[in-house]
Protein backbone atom coordinates (compact mmCIF):
# COMPACT_ATOMS: atom_id res chain seq x y z
CA UNK A 1 0.00 0.00 0.00
CA UNK A 2 2.99 2.38 0.81
CA UNK A 3 4.48 1.70 -1.76
CA UNK A 4 1.31 2.18 -4.46
CA UNK A 5 0.76 5.05 -2.78
CA UNK A 6 4.57 6.21 -3.65
CA UNK A 7 3.93 5.09 -7.03
CA UNK A 8 0.97 7.30 -6.93
CA UNK A 9 2.35 10.27 -6.09
CA UNK A 10 4.81 10.26 -8.98
CA UNK A 11 2.88 10.13 -11.47
CA UNK A 12 0.57 12.69 -10.00
CA UNK A 13 3.53 15.29 -9.52
CA UNK A 14 4.64 14.18 -13.19
CA UNK A 15 1.34 14.87 -14.53
CA UNK A 16 0.78 17.63 -12.92
CA UNK A 17 4.05 18.64 -14.13
CA UNK A 18 2.39 18.07 -17.75
CA UNK A 19 5.96 17.21 -18.65
CA UNK A 20 7.07 13.93 -20.39
CA UNK A 21 11.02 14.90 -20.39
CA UNK A 22 13.88 13.21 -19.04
CA UNK A 23 15.43 15.62 -16.81
CA UNK A 24 12.76 15.09 -14.45
CA UNK A 25 12.11 11.81 -14.42
CA UNK A 26 15.76 10.92 -14.39
CA UNK A 27 15.37 13.26 -10.85
CA UNK A 28 12.75 10.66 -9.42
CA UNK A 29 14.49 7.68 -10.79
CA UNK A 30 17.94 9.06 -8.82
CA UNK A 31 15.94 10.12 -5.37
CA UNK A 32 14.31 7.38 -4.50
CA UNK A 33 16.62 3.95 -3.73
CA UNK A 34 13.99 1.98 -6.29
CA UNK A 35 16.30 2.54 -8.83
CA UNK A 36 14.12 -0.39 -10.66
CA UNK A 37 10.18 1.07 -10.49
CA UNK A 38 9.24 2.14 -13.76
CA UNK A 39 9.17 5.66 -14.75
CA UNK A 40 5.98 7.09 -16.28
CA UNK A 41 5.61 9.39 -18.74
CA UNK A 42 3.24 11.56 -20.77
CA UNK A 43 3.77 12.64 -24.02
CA UNK A 44 1.69 13.92 -26.87
CA UNK A 45 1.34 11.31 -30.35
CA UNK A 46 4.04 12.15 -32.53
CA UNK A 47 1.87 12.17 -35.51
CA UNK A 48 0.36 15.37 -33.97
CA UNK A 49 -0.06 17.99 -36.19
CA UNK A 50 1.82 21.31 -34.36
CA UNK A 51 2.52 25.00 -35.32
CA UNK A 52 3.77 28.35 -33.53
CA UNK A 53 0.51 29.88 -34.44
CA UNK A 54 -1.83 28.13 -35.74
CA UNK A 55 -4.45 30.05 -38.64
CA UNK A 56 -7.27 29.28 -41.23
CA UNK A 57 -7.59 30.87 -44.30
CA UNK A 58 -10.67 30.60 -46.14
CA UNK A 59 -10.88 31.10 -49.83
CA UNK A 60 -14.47 32.29 -50.42
CA UNK A 61 -14.23 32.69 -54.14
CA UNK A 62 -14.46 29.15 -53.79
CA UNK A 63 -17.92 29.13 -52.87
CA UNK A 64 -21.18 29.68 -54.47
CA UNK A 65 -24.04 29.61 -51.98
CA UNK A 66 -25.71 28.47 -49.30
CA UNK A 67 -25.47 24.54 -50.50
CA UNK A 68 -21.11 25.05 -50.66
CA UNK A 69 -21.41 25.60 -47.24
CA UNK A 70 -23.51 22.72 -45.64
CA UNK A 71 -21.89 20.22 -45.70
CA UNK A 72 -18.46 21.36 -43.93
CA UNK A 73 -20.90 23.02 -41.07
CA UNK A 74 -22.87 19.46 -40.86
CA UNK A 75 -18.97 17.54 -41.02
CA UNK A 76 -17.97 19.88 -37.62
CA UNK A 77 -21.00 19.55 -36.26
CA UNK A 78 -21.52 15.98 -36.33
CA UNK A 79 -18.08 15.27 -35.20
CA UNK A 80 -18.44 17.44 -32.41
CA UNK A 81 -21.58 16.48 -31.05
CA UNK A 82 -23.02 19.88 -31.41
CA UNK A 83 -26.78 19.89 -31.20
CA UNK A 84 -29.61 20.70 -33.37
CA UNK A 85 -31.84 22.91 -31.65
CA UNK A 86 -35.10 23.89 -33.00
CA UNK A 87 -35.35 26.95 -31.47
CA UNK A 88 -32.76 29.91 -32.55
CA UNK A 89 -32.37 31.18 -29.71
CA UNK A 90 -31.04 28.22 -28.02
CA UNK A 91 -28.88 27.31 -30.81
CA UNK A 92 -25.07 26.20 -30.59
CA UNK A 93 -23.04 26.83 -32.90
CA UNK A 94 -19.45 26.45 -34.06
CA UNK A 95 -18.91 27.10 -37.56
CA UNK A 96 -21.58 29.20 -39.28
CA UNK A 97 -22.72 31.36 -42.23
CA UNK A 98 -23.86 34.62 -42.17
CA UNK A 99 -24.13 37.64 -44.64
CA UNK A 100 -21.30 40.22 -45.65
CA UNK A 101 -22.50 43.08 -44.25
CA UNK A 102 -23.07 41.08 -40.92
CA UNK A 103 -19.32 39.94 -40.85
CA UNK A 104 -17.66 42.01 -41.81
CA UNK A 105 -19.87 45.25 -40.73
CA UNK A 106 -16.92 47.48 -40.76
CA UNK A 107 -16.36 47.12 -44.88
CA UNK A 108 -20.26 46.92 -45.90
CA UNK A 109 -21.68 49.65 -47.98
CA UNK A 110 -24.47 49.73 -49.94
CA UNK A 111 -23.29 49.57 -53.67
CA UNK A 112 -20.81 46.29 -53.14
CA UNK A 113 -20.91 43.78 -55.38
CA UNK A 114 -23.70 41.71 -56.34
CA UNK A 115 -21.58 38.51 -55.41
CA UNK A 116 -20.17 39.40 -52.27
CA UNK A 117 -23.64 40.72 -51.09
CA UNK A 118 -25.23 37.50 -51.76
CA UNK A 119 -22.49 35.26 -50.94
CA UNK A 120 -22.72 33.33 -47.04
CA UNK A 121 -19.87 33.71 -45.46
CA UNK A 122 -18.32 31.17 -43.08
CA UNK A 123 -17.92 31.69 -39.51
CA UNK A 124 -16.43 30.73 -36.08
CA UNK A 125 -14.06 31.15 -33.72
CA UNK A 126 -11.39 33.72 -34.92
CA UNK A 127 -9.16 31.98 -32.34
CA UNK A 128 -7.91 35.55 -31.68
CA UNK A 129 -4.68 36.49 -30.50
CA UNK A 130 -5.75 38.87 -27.83
CA UNK A 131 -8.84 36.94 -26.67
CA UNK A 132 -11.87 38.84 -25.12
CA UNK A 133 -13.26 35.56 -24.07
CA UNK A 134 -10.03 34.44 -21.86
CA UNK A 135 -9.58 37.93 -20.00
CA UNK A 136 -13.12 37.50 -19.31
CA UNK A 137 -12.86 34.35 -18.08
CA UNK A 138 -13.21 33.75 -14.19
CA UNK A 139 -12.60 30.34 -13.85
CA UNK A 140 -9.81 29.98 -16.74
CA UNK A 141 -12.07 27.89 -18.48
CA UNK A 142 -11.47 29.52 -21.45
CA UNK A 143 -7.50 29.77 -22.25
CA UNK A 144 -5.23 30.47 -25.06
CA UNK A 145 -2.86 27.86 -26.18
CA UNK A 146 0.73 28.65 -26.73
CA UNK A 147 0.16 27.45 -30.28
CA UNK A 148 -2.69 29.92 -30.57
CA UNK A 149 -5.50 28.22 -30.68
CA UNK A 150 -8.19 29.52 -27.53
CA UNK A 151 -9.64 26.48 -26.07
CA UNK A 152 -12.23 25.51 -23.33
CA UNK A 153 -11.87 23.21 -20.80
CA UNK A 154 -15.85 22.44 -20.57
CA UNK A 155 -15.34 20.96 -16.95
CA UNK A 156 -14.26 24.40 -15.57
CA UNK A 157 -17.25 26.12 -17.25
CA UNK A 158 -19.79 27.43 -14.62
CA UNK A 159 -21.68 29.45 -17.09
CA UNK A 160 -21.87 32.99 -16.49
CA UNK A 161 -21.33 34.06 -19.98
CA UNK A 162 -18.57 36.88 -19.30
CA UNK A 163 -17.19 35.53 -22.83
CA UNK A 164 -19.74 35.51 -24.66
CA UNK A 165 -20.50 39.28 -23.79
CA UNK A 166 -16.88 39.76 -24.51
CA UNK A 167 -16.02 38.00 -27.52
CA UNK A 168 -16.31 41.09 -30.39
CA UNK A 169 -17.74 38.36 -33.26
CA UNK A 170 -20.59 36.39 -31.76
CA UNK A 171 -18.18 33.08 -31.68
CA UNK A 172 -19.83 31.84 -28.45
CA UNK A 173 -23.31 29.45 -27.94
CA UNK A 174 -24.58 28.76 -24.53
CA UNK A 175 -26.10 25.81 -23.61
CA UNK A 176 -29.57 26.81 -22.31
CA UNK A 177 -30.84 23.31 -22.15
CA UNK A 178 -29.36 19.82 -22.24
CA UNK A 179 -28.21 19.19 -25.86
CA UNK A 180 -27.90 15.38 -25.20
CA UNK A 181 -31.57 15.04 -26.67
CA UNK A 182 -30.79 16.79 -29.49
CA UNK A 183 -27.76 15.34 -31.17
CA UNK A 184 -29.11 12.91 -33.85
CA UNK A 185 -26.43 11.22 -34.01
CA UNK A 186 -23.84 10.69 -31.16
CA UNK A 187 -19.91 10.51 -32.09
CA UNK A 188 -18.65 8.24 -29.40
CA UNK A 189 -14.77 9.83 -30.05
CA UNK A 190 -16.11 13.38 -28.48
CA UNK A 191 -17.84 14.46 -25.49
CA UNK A 192 -21.33 16.00 -25.23
CA UNK A 193 -22.04 18.83 -23.08
CA UNK A 194 -24.38 19.68 -20.45
CA UNK A 195 -26.15 22.21 -19.71
CA UNK A 196 -25.35 25.36 -18.35
CA UNK A 197 -22.04 25.84 -20.60
CA UNK A 198 -21.00 27.44 -23.19
CA UNK A 199 -18.87 26.13 -26.28
CA UNK A 200 -17.32 27.21 -29.05
CA UNK A 201 -15.10 26.02 -32.11
CA UNK A 202 -11.67 23.99 -30.83
CA UNK A 203 -10.12 24.45 -34.22
CA UNK A 204 -10.01 20.17 -34.30
CA UNK A 205 -7.46 20.47 -31.11
CA UNK A 206 -8.06 16.82 -30.79
CA UNK A 207 -7.83 16.04 -34.37
CA UNK A 208 -4.74 18.21 -34.33
CA UNK A 209 -3.58 15.84 -31.53
CA UNK A 210 -3.74 12.71 -33.35
CA UNK A 211 -2.26 14.02 -36.71
CA UNK A 212 -5.42 14.89 -38.65
CA UNK A 213 -6.46 18.04 -40.13
CA UNK A 214 -9.60 19.82 -38.69
CA UNK A 215 -12.80 18.53 -40.13
CA UNK A 216 -14.14 21.52 -41.89
CA UNK A 217 -10.93 21.68 -43.61
CA UNK A 218 -11.36 18.33 -45.06
CA UNK A 219 -15.03 18.55 -46.31
CA UNK A 220 -14.11 21.56 -48.24
CA UNK A 221 -12.39 20.40 -50.90
CA UNK A 222 -9.31 23.02 -50.66
CA UNK A 223 -11.33 25.85 -49.62
CA UNK A 224 -10.50 25.85 -46.35
CA UNK A 225 -6.72 25.76 -45.40
CA UNK A 226 -5.13 25.90 -42.00
CA UNK A 227 -1.10 26.07 -41.03
CA UNK A 228 1.34 27.71 -39.57
CA UNK A 229 1.38 31.60 -39.42
CA UNK A 230 5.09 31.94 -38.15
CA UNK A 231 6.27 29.96 -40.53
CA UNK A 232 6.94 31.75 -43.66
CA UNK A 233 7.33 28.29 -45.93
CA UNK A 234 3.77 27.20 -44.82
CA UNK A 235 0.50 26.84 -46.93
CA UNK A 236 -1.33 29.87 -45.26
CA UNK A 237 1.10 32.00 -45.67
CA UNK A 238 1.57 31.46 -49.16
CA UNK A 239 -2.16 31.61 -49.22
CA UNK A 240 -1.64 35.14 -48.10
CA UNK A 241 1.19 36.26 -50.17
CA UNK A 242 -0.43 35.19 -53.30
CA UNK A 243 -4.13 36.87 -52.27
CA UNK A 244 -5.44 39.37 -51.05
CA UNK A 245 -7.18 38.64 -47.42
CA UNK A 246 -8.87 40.49 -44.96
CA UNK A 247 -9.93 39.61 -41.40
CA UNK A 248 -12.88 40.42 -39.43
CA UNK A 249 -13.02 44.01 -37.50
CA UNK A 250 -9.30 43.88 -37.46
CA UNK A 251 -9.82 47.40 -36.05
CA UNK A 252 -10.72 46.06 -32.61
CA UNK A 253 -7.50 44.59 -31.96
CA UNK A 254 -8.36 41.35 -31.19
CA UNK A 255 -5.82 40.12 -33.83
CA UNK A 256 -8.34 37.26 -35.65
CA UNK A 257 -6.42 33.92 -37.00
CA UNK A 258 -8.78 33.32 -39.54
CA UNK A 259 -7.97 35.27 -43.05
CA UNK A 260 -10.66 35.05 -45.78
CA UNK A 261 -10.04 35.62 -49.70
CA UNK A 262 -12.36 37.75 -50.97
CA UNK B 1 -37.77 7.97 44.24
CA UNK B 2 -41.12 8.63 43.19
CA UNK B 3 -42.42 6.91 39.51
CA UNK B 4 -39.74 4.61 38.94
CA UNK B 5 -41.70 2.42 36.98
CA UNK B 6 -42.45 5.45 34.90
CA UNK B 7 -39.34 6.79 34.37
CA UNK B 8 -37.53 3.61 33.46
CA UNK B 9 -40.18 2.78 31.19
CA UNK B 10 -39.82 6.33 29.71
CA UNK B 11 -35.78 5.68 29.30
CA UNK B 12 -36.36 2.78 27.79
CA UNK B 13 -38.86 3.96 24.85
CA UNK B 14 -36.52 7.05 24.62
CA UNK B 15 -33.35 4.31 24.33
CA UNK B 16 -35.16 2.02 21.86
CA UNK B 17 -36.51 5.23 19.42
CA UNK B 18 -32.59 6.88 19.19
CA UNK B 19 -30.91 3.52 18.89
CA UNK B 20 -33.66 3.06 16.38
CA UNK B 21 -31.78 3.46 12.93
CA UNK B 22 -29.01 0.76 14.23
CA UNK B 23 -30.92 -2.15 15.14
CA UNK B 24 -33.42 -1.83 12.19
CA UNK B 25 -30.60 -2.13 9.90
CA UNK B 26 -28.88 -4.60 11.76
CA UNK B 27 -28.01 -7.13 9.88
CA UNK B 28 -29.21 -6.13 6.71
CA UNK B 29 -25.77 -4.26 5.97
CA UNK B 30 -25.19 -4.25 2.24
CA UNK B 31 -22.21 -6.03 1.61
CA UNK B 32 -19.10 -4.07 0.18
CA UNK B 33 -19.40 -4.24 -3.76
CA UNK B 34 -17.73 -6.18 -6.38
CA UNK B 35 -17.17 -4.46 -9.10
CA UNK B 36 -17.03 -6.77 -12.28
CA UNK B 37 -14.09 -6.56 -14.22
CA UNK B 38 -14.68 -6.79 -18.09
CA UNK B 39 -12.77 -9.12 -20.37
CA UNK B 40 -10.67 -6.72 -21.31
CA UNK B 41 -9.54 -5.27 -18.66
CA UNK B 42 -8.87 -9.01 -16.63
CA UNK B 43 -7.08 -10.02 -19.93
CA UNK B 44 -4.74 -6.41 -19.70
CA UNK B 45 -4.37 -7.90 -15.52
CA UNK B 46 -3.13 -4.60 -14.62
CA UNK B 47 -4.15 -0.74 -15.06
CA UNK B 48 -2.68 2.23 -15.29
CA UNK B 49 -1.15 2.39 -12.01
CA UNK B 50 -1.70 -0.50 -9.14
CA UNK B 51 -5.09 -1.90 -8.96
CA UNK B 52 -5.09 -0.58 -5.00
CA UNK B 53 -3.87 2.95 -5.90
CA UNK B 54 -6.50 2.98 -8.54
CA UNK B 55 -9.28 2.19 -6.26
CA UNK B 56 -8.50 5.08 -4.11
CA UNK B 57 -6.90 7.70 -5.95
CA UNK B 58 -8.95 7.21 -9.60
CA UNK B 59 -10.13 10.11 -9.35
CA UNK B 60 -7.44 12.66 -8.77
CA UNK B 61 -5.90 10.50 -12.00
CA UNK B 62 -8.66 11.97 -13.74
CA UNK B 63 -8.55 15.29 -12.79
CA UNK B 64 -4.93 15.23 -13.66
CA UNK B 65 -5.20 13.88 -16.94
CA UNK B 66 -8.43 16.36 -17.79
CA UNK B 67 -5.18 19.42 -17.16
CA UNK B 68 -2.64 17.34 -19.16
CA UNK B 69 -4.64 16.76 -22.13
CA UNK B 70 -6.73 20.06 -22.49
CA UNK B 71 -4.18 22.41 -21.47
CA UNK B 72 -0.92 20.77 -22.59
CA UNK B 73 -2.32 18.54 -25.33
CA UNK B 74 -0.44 15.50 -24.35
CA UNK B 75 -2.44 12.81 -24.61
CA UNK B 76 -0.41 9.65 -24.06
CA UNK B 77 -0.01 7.59 -20.76
CA UNK B 78 3.24 5.65 -20.80
CA UNK B 79 3.26 3.37 -17.36
CA UNK B 80 6.83 2.97 -18.10
CA UNK B 81 6.76 -0.49 -18.33
CA UNK B 82 6.04 -0.15 -21.89
CA UNK B 83 2.44 -0.17 -22.10
CA UNK B 84 0.90 3.31 -22.92
CA UNK B 85 -2.77 4.40 -22.82
CA UNK B 86 -4.97 7.45 -24.07
CA UNK B 87 -5.71 9.89 -21.70
CA UNK B 88 -9.29 9.69 -21.84
CA UNK B 89 -12.28 8.66 -19.51
CA UNK B 90 -14.29 8.02 -22.81
CA UNK B 91 -13.00 7.81 -26.29
CA UNK B 92 -11.24 5.32 -28.23
CA UNK B 93 -10.14 2.00 -27.43
CA UNK B 94 -7.80 2.86 -25.21
CA UNK B 95 -9.59 5.13 -22.78
CA UNK B 96 -10.55 4.12 -19.82
CA UNK B 97 -13.87 3.11 -20.99
CA UNK B 98 -12.27 1.17 -23.71
CA UNK B 99 -11.36 -1.28 -21.36
CA UNK B 100 -14.28 -0.84 -18.87
CA UNK B 101 -16.73 -1.35 -20.82
CA UNK B 102 -19.82 -1.61 -18.76
CA UNK B 103 -20.67 1.16 -16.92
CA UNK B 104 -23.17 -0.18 -14.55
CA UNK B 105 -20.77 -3.17 -13.59
CA UNK B 106 -18.05 -1.70 -13.50
CA UNK B 107 -18.59 2.84 -11.83
CA UNK B 108 -21.91 2.46 -10.93
CA UNK B 109 -21.68 -0.28 -8.43
CA UNK B 110 -19.16 1.80 -6.11
CA UNK B 111 -20.47 4.70 -6.56
CA UNK B 112 -23.64 3.55 -5.88
CA UNK B 113 -22.84 1.87 -3.13
CA UNK B 114 -20.77 5.03 -1.69
CA UNK B 115 -23.50 7.25 -2.95
CA UNK B 116 -21.41 9.94 -4.94
CA UNK B 117 -22.72 10.90 -8.32
CA UNK B 118 -19.95 11.85 -10.95
CA UNK B 119 -20.70 14.12 -12.80
CA UNK B 120 -18.88 12.58 -15.49
CA UNK B 121 -21.46 10.96 -17.62
CA UNK B 122 -23.40 14.68 -18.32
CA UNK B 123 -21.21 15.30 -21.25
CA UNK B 124 -18.76 12.08 -21.76
CA UNK B 125 -20.77 8.98 -23.59
CA UNK B 126 -20.55 6.14 -21.58
CA UNK B 127 -20.28 3.18 -23.08
CA UNK B 128 -23.24 1.33 -24.62
CA UNK B 129 -24.72 -1.45 -22.08
CA UNK B 130 -24.16 -4.97 -23.43
CA UNK B 131 -27.68 -6.10 -22.84
CA UNK B 132 -29.08 -5.56 -26.16
CA UNK B 133 -32.74 -3.75 -25.09
CA UNK B 134 -30.98 -1.16 -23.01
CA UNK B 135 -28.86 1.50 -24.82
CA UNK B 136 -27.73 4.90 -24.39
S1 LIG C 1 -13.39 34.94 -31.66
FE1 LIG C 1 -14.35 35.32 -29.69
S2 LIG C 1 -14.37 33.29 -28.73
FE2 LIG C 1 -12.88 33.19 -30.39
S3 LIG C 1 -10.91 33.71 -29.44
FE3 LIG C 1 -11.75 35.62 -30.29
S4 LIG C 1 -12.83 36.52 -28.54
FE4 LIG C 1 -12.51 34.37 -28.03
S1 LIG D 1 -19.30 31.04 -19.31
FE1 LIG D 1 -17.69 29.53 -18.87
S2 LIG D 1 -16.08 29.89 -20.38
FE2 LIG D 1 -17.43 31.71 -20.41
S3 LIG D 1 -16.49 33.15 -18.98
FE3 LIG D 1 -17.96 31.98 -17.78
S4 LIG D 1 -16.80 30.23 -16.93
FE4 LIG D 1 -15.54 31.13 -18.59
Amino acid sequence: MENSRRSFLKVAGITALGIGTKPVLDVFASSGGHGEEPKPEVYSNEKALTAEKWGMVIDTTKFHSAEDLAPIIEACHKIHNVPDLPDSKHEIMWLWEDEYKHVFTHREHELINDRIKHLPFLVLCNHCEKPACVRACPTKATFKRDDGIVLMDFHRCIGCRFCMAACPYGSRSFNFRDPRPFIKEENKEFPTRMKGVVEKCNFCAERLAVGKMPACVEASNGAITVGDLDDPESEVRELLRTNYTIRRKPDLGAGPSVYYIV
Amino acid sequence: MYDKNKIVAGLVIFVAIVTFPFWYNLGNASSAPEPKLSEKAKAAKECVVPKESMKSEHMRILDLWRDTVVRDANRIYNTGKGKTFNMSLSTGEESCTGCHDNKAEFCDKCHNYASVDPYCWDCHIAPKEKKPEENK
